[in-house]
């Protein structure tokens, strides 16, 4: 996962930092390389295939929430900050460099110069911000969408407004140090103006950004085209085309693979792993995920407003056996309720054991000798920490049972389930999250917050209202110093740790297969297949 | 007949009524919101409360429906709520892939179920007749999505004689006039690409074809049987008609009632049935695009493609009740 030359800029990152917070009284973000350009193309040329799992729904970066329309919008748009090659640091794009005023409040940042759109539009200071009002600004005439993102990317955002030619400021209501990974998200790509007032309404269909590819053609519910964008400002894709294609069943993707109709494709199947890697011509991916898995405990409800039930039902549940029997193995059990890849995690809260007996224990001292009956709610839908749902819900029930927890398994379909979860209908519920843009409050304030146990509208369905935890969740999000973020979240783990709202289950893996042909490819820590660096040996 | 036909197609303005007010209905009171869908795991209570009043979900239904038939009435049927998508444009596009993947699995379910029925009818008993009607069985209980991989293996995979899936090879160029390939491919006289778009449709044609197939082959030999026990068909055989004859000069046509009403209603089922097959098939038709739209409560789009599928089906049906006339001269429409 690292990178060895974000480690080699570091120092230089660094000093020029110190001489500019020196020079400006202001905290900046210095001109540097990315972490992209040290991937060269080993050779130029031919077509790459990427199959996933549905075709997009849209191709208007800022009004698309699914991954599949992500994996096309990225590759042909540009953020103005974006996450490095193989982590989540942030890093210039688009903007060259940018400051922060000292009260955190006022962002402004330069951009690139000479960078076009697709369409020939120059990207210059208005080109930006018309870009960015047509989301964040409701009553912009070009505000015709949903923009889902933008209600959660830009929420801290009160004003945003070009300086001159070549610069863009956003001024904030309170201060965020998230906001520039907020930045890096796929929906604040940068689009040009002439064809967003050229094709209105129907933009998601013509999508014209500054990226590495250019956009040809798309047949829904198929595949769509791209062509390499050889006045790149980051340099050329290395291969000419990419077509991305839409296969719904997995294993009709992974036989168009072996055929070698597609080149890459996403969301293996874990009893496939086997067949891929005894394919001499096929590679499979794997690396840790940015998502967390876990079973809400409503601690609204008996018995769960006893913290003693809750820590016996985490001392109850065998976690690297859910592990090996339903994530082929490449899932790591889940300890805090962020992953590890996340800066923040706190390495030293120690999980609870599996130990039937210590559970049954906990339960006595609560009042429950002989157990208690409940019911476990479950997702039919899987995710990447999530990958056989039915099974492991069973797994659970049964693992659950061992220490007299009698729990019943219910289940709705997806949207039903989310309005019932967020209604808090369940004593347990089974859901996870994946995380948007390495950031720790993405993950510990959205999650487990009290400002979002809102019935109908939490996101925290464990309903767990912690003062000390809020405390510290705001604390963080107020300074800009990440060390100083890093210990205030460390502290909310160590809290949630022994309060225990939740039982994490596992940090769910990243996986992508992909034939030997293919060069230089990894799936992102995010889970977004970028492949203008991906080459193919003919 | 024309004014039968007139009132028919009347007919069709109340059924549509009712298929939007019961396709409304059901979509709106299912739980599930679409708001939450959208936003998903992200929902802020703001985005949430924005969006409600951005899809106008606050009204009361009843006027949420008066407004959607005023449009509808007017050919506007609303806009995708996943990705703003005209809903008629959404239709246009993808009907014509559905129409094309029912209309050659019901000539293949026809032809060879029409033929395996009479020639086991016209043998009763025989070898051909027990293992056609017991093939037809197994036809009939396949579970879709096995079949469609089995297919796949065998010719695409193993034997690689058709691709495994999609509709035409993104390297095949073709000019979307109709929207359906076939018929595309020989008005601008593209032949490689007509080769392509037959080739991707056999499999799923095939798959989509096997239980239709099944069910007319059993229908065509009962019914056959049943005339060819009727006293004219005796007189026939009594004049001394060869057996081939007598099958398909006297007993054949009246047969066929029952089973042209079988393959009306199955026109409806594989417009349904579509769904599987598209899927295994990454097949870009309407199937997939409701079973979508369902999950997302994206209920411009369902109520849609459900009108548009009621319609189909209703026209289907109005053609074989015309085809019987033509079938049996004794029925008469007025």
């Amino acid at each position: 996962m690292h990178n060895p030359l974000s480690r080699r800029l570091a120092l230089p990152v660094v000093l020029a930092l110190a001489v500019m917070l020196l020079a400006s009284g202001t905290i900046a973000g210095a001109p540097m390389r990315s972490s992209w350009d040290a991937r060269a193309c080993g050779r130029i040329g031919g077509t790459l295939v990427f199959g996933q799992a549905q075709d997009a729904v849209g191709l208007d970066p800022a009004d698309v929430e699914d991954g599949f329309s992500v994996n096309n919008t990225s590759n042909v748009f540009d953020t103005l900050v974006r996450f490095s090659a193989q982590g989540t640091q942030v890093e210039p794009s688009l903007a060259e460099s940018w400051t922060v005023s000292p009260d955190g409040l006022v962002w402004t940042f330069k951009l690139r110069r000479g960078v076009r759109f697709h369409d020939g539009t120059p990207l210059d200071a208005k080109a930006v911000e018309f870009s960015f009002l047509r989301q964040f600004d409701k009553k912009n005439p070009y505000h015709q969408g949903t923009f889902a993102y933008a209600e959660f990317t830009l929420e801290s955002v009160k004003s945003i407004q070009a300086v001159g030619t070549d610069s863009i400021r956003f001024t904030l209501k309170s201060a965020n140090a998230s906001f520039i990974a907020m930045l890096a998200m796929f929906s604040n790509a940068v689009s040009s103006p002439t064809a967003i007032r050229k094709y209105g309404k129907d933009y998601f269909k013509h999508p014209t950004g500054t990226g590495p590819f250019k956009f040809v053609e798309w047949v829904q519910k198929d595949h769509a085209t791209y062509e390499a964008n050889k006045e790149y400002w980051g340099g050329r894709p290395c291969v000419d085309r990419l077509i991305i294609r839409g296969i719904p069943d997995n294993t009709v993707r992974l036989l168009e693979m072996e055929k070698g109709s597609i080149q890459i494709m996403d969301q293996v199947n874990p009893p496939d792993y086997a067949r891929i890697r005894g394919n001499s011509a096929l590679t499979l991916f794997t690396g840790p995920g940015l998502n967390v898995g876990y079973v809400a405990m409503n601690v609204g409800k008996e018995p769960f407003n006893d913290v003693r039930i809750r820590r016996a039902l985490n001392y109850a549940v065998n976690k690297p056996a859910l592990v090996r029997a339903f994530y082929g193995g490449i899932a790591a059990p889940a300890v805090n309720p962020m992953p590890p890849t996340i800066w923040g995690y706190n390495h030293s809260v120690q999980p609870y054991e599996y130990s039937v007996a210590k559970a049954k224990q906990l339960l006595a001292e609560a009042g429950y000798p002989n157990g208690f009956s409940t019911e476990l709610y479950w997702p039919n839908r899987a995710r990447p920490y999530l990958t056989q749902p039915q099974k492991i819900a069973e797994a659970l029930q049964s693992q659950l049972a061992q220490a007299g927890i009698r729990a019943k398994l219910v289940t709705f379909e997806w949207g039903t389930y989310l309005s019932k979860t967020r209604n808090g209908e369940h004593p347990m519920a089974i859901l996870g999250w994946i995380g948007d843009n390495g950031d720790p409050d993405n993950f510990l304030y959205v999650l487990l917050d009290k400002d979002n146990t809102t019935v109908g509208k939490a996101s925290n369905i464990a309903f767990y209202k912690s003062n000390a935890v809020h405390d510290l969740l705001i604390k963080a999000q107020q300074v800009t110093d990440q060390a100083q973020r890093a210990k205030y979240y460390e502290q909310a783990q160590v809290v949630i740790h022994n309060d225990a709202p939740w039982v994490p289950l596992v940090y769910g893996a990243r996986v992508a297969a992909y034939r030997k042909q293919v060069q230089n490819f990894s799936l992102h820590p995010l889970q977004i297949f970028w492949l203008y660096r991906v080459w193919l040996n003919p | 007949m024309g004014r039968y036909l007139a009132r028919r197609l009347v007919e069709l303005v109340p059924v549509a009524f009712g298929v939007l007010l019961v396709v409304f209905a059901i979509s709106h009171l299912t739980p599930g919101d679409p708001v939450l869908i959208a936003l998903g795991e992200h929902a802020t209570p703001e985005a949430i409360d924005h969006l409600r009043a951005e899809l106008q979900l606050n009204d009361p239904l009843p006027i949420q429906f008066g407004k959607y038939l005023g449009r509808a009435l007017r050919g506007d049927l609303g806009r995708s709520i996943q990705n703003n998508e005209e809903v008629t444009e959404e239709l246009r596009n993808r009907f014509p892939a559905t129409i094309e993947l029912t209309v050659a699995a019901m000539l293949i379910a026809s032809a060879v179920g029409v033929l395996t029925g009479v020639i086991a009818a016209a043998r009763q008993n025989s070898w051909f007749d027990g293992a056609s009607m017991v093939v037809a069985l197994f036809g009939f209980s396949m579970p879709i999505f096995w079949l469609g991989i089995m297919l796949i293996l065998l010719f695409a995979w193993y034997l690689g004689w058709f691709p495994i899936s999609g509709r035409l090879d993104y390297t095949v160029e073709i000019t979307r006039v109709t929207n359906l390939y076939i018929v595309d491919a020989i008005l601008t006289r593209n032949w490689p690409a007509l080769e392509n778009a037959l080739r991707h449709l056999v499999l799923p044609a095939v798959t989509l074809a096997t239980v239709p197939l099944a069910i007319i082959a059993r229908m065509t030999r009962s019914s056959l049987l049943e005339v060819l026990r009727q006293d004219y068909v005796r007189t026939a055989r009594a004049k001394g008609l060869t057996e081939r004859r007598v099958v398909s000069r006297h007993a054949l046509k009246n047969a066929f009632i029952p089973v042209i009403t079988v393959i009306g209603l199955n026109v409806g089922a594989l417009l349904g049935g579509a769904i599987l097959t598209e899927t295994i098939f990454a097949w870009p038709g309407v199937g997939r695009l409701v079973v979508d739209a369902i999950f997302a409560r994206d209920y411009p789009l369902v109520q849609g493609v459900v009108l548009v599928i009621a319609l189909v089906f209703v026209l289907v049906n109005l053609l074989v009740d015309v085809s019987y006339a033509v079938l049996d001269p004794r029925i008469r429409y007025g």
